[in-house]
């Protein structure tokens, strides 16, 4: 219970803000908020109150797993790397060979999403496979 | 004298008559009130009336109880449309998270740290331990990232945040 008081204000602005399948548990000595955010810019809303409640994350009493929903019409995704080429590569993993790259700011089509971590893409190209969805921002 | 008691007789059946036909808000509002509170989930629903219209408000569990409380307004003799201003309050379960195997966070890890290489990490039944240093700007994101890993939880003290 006190874990729940501790972040009490992060699942009342998840309540307000609209995230939906809202689920809060307490299980050995973590506290467990999962849910679906309406956009990105409440995602950030929430990891905001996350890092001001826990500085830096560093106390591990909280697992905050909230994905935005992305809606089936996008079609097109831009890659969002430091500054470096995006490797695509043939299967989900980073143990799987790349089969192509793409550059750094390029808007690529998001073909389907496989997984939370990777998705698949195809550049103008034609080069087809898996990215890491770290490194890919929906567009429009 | 006759004459004048059936006058007054037929003079107060009319006005009877016309106070039934047009009854007055506050009336309503009582009796749609009273319809409401006789069902316990409806209780704290806020009811105004004027000129016959109900404005319902107020917030219930769900759509079912939202609807009930319209229909129950509409019943009412004298409600001529009913606004329904009624939320939905927001559900949070509280369902066990089950957490994913050790060889799927593993898998996870080994890619979210492909380009951390300051960071090190160990997963034993779900517990996923870090050590090592990350900068500031690259905390948030690979903080989010291995919570989307659904770990049963993370030991980070010996991860030093620059």
């Amino acid at each position: 219970m006190a874990l729940q008081d501790k972040y009490k204000q992060l699942t009342d602005a998840a309540l307000a803000a609209g995230i939906t399948d809202l689920n809060v548990v307490e299980q050995g000595g973590v506290l467990h908020i999962d849910g679906t955010a309406p956009s990105g810019t409440v995602k950030d809303q929430l990891w905001d109150i996350f890092g001001q409640i826990d500085p830096n994350f560093a106390t591990g009493d909280l697992i905050l797993n909230v994905n935005v929903s992305t809606s089936a019409a996008v079609t097109k995704v831009r890659v969002t790397t430091e500054s470096s080429n995006l490797n695509i590569r043939k299967g989900p993993g980073t143990d799987q060979p790349i089969v192509g790259k793409a550059a750094h700011g390029e808007v690529i089509t998001l073909v389907s999403q496989s997984s939370a971590q990777w998705w698949l893409v195809r550049t103008d190209d034609g080069e087809e496979g898996y990215a890491f969805t770290q490194y890919l921002t929906p567009e429009g | 004298m006759k004459m004048n008691k059936f006058l007054f007789a037929m003079m107060l059946s009319a006005s009877i008559a016309v106070v039934s036909c047009k009854p007055k808000d506050a009336d309503v509002k009582a009796a749609v009130e009273k319809t409401i509170s006789a069902n316990a989930a409806l209780a704290g629903v806020v009811v105004d009336v004027k000129d016959g219209v109900a404005t319902i408000s107020g917030e219930l569990k769900n759509e079912a109880d939202k609807v009930a409380a319209e229909t129950a307004a509409k019943a009412i003799k004298g409600v001529k449309s009913v606004t329904n201003n009624i939320t939905i309050a927001p559900v949070i379960t509280s369902n066990p998270v089950i957490s994913a195997t050790d060889v799927a966070i593993s898998a996870g890890l080994r890619d979210l740290t492909k380009d951390l290489s300051t960071v090190k990490y160990a997963v034993k039944d779900g517990v996923i331990t870090l050590t090592g240093e990350i900068s500031k700007a690259k905390n948030v994101a690979f903080t989010q990232a291995y919570m989307a890993l659904k770990p049963a939880k993370v030991e980070r003290t010996g991860l030093i945040v620059k």
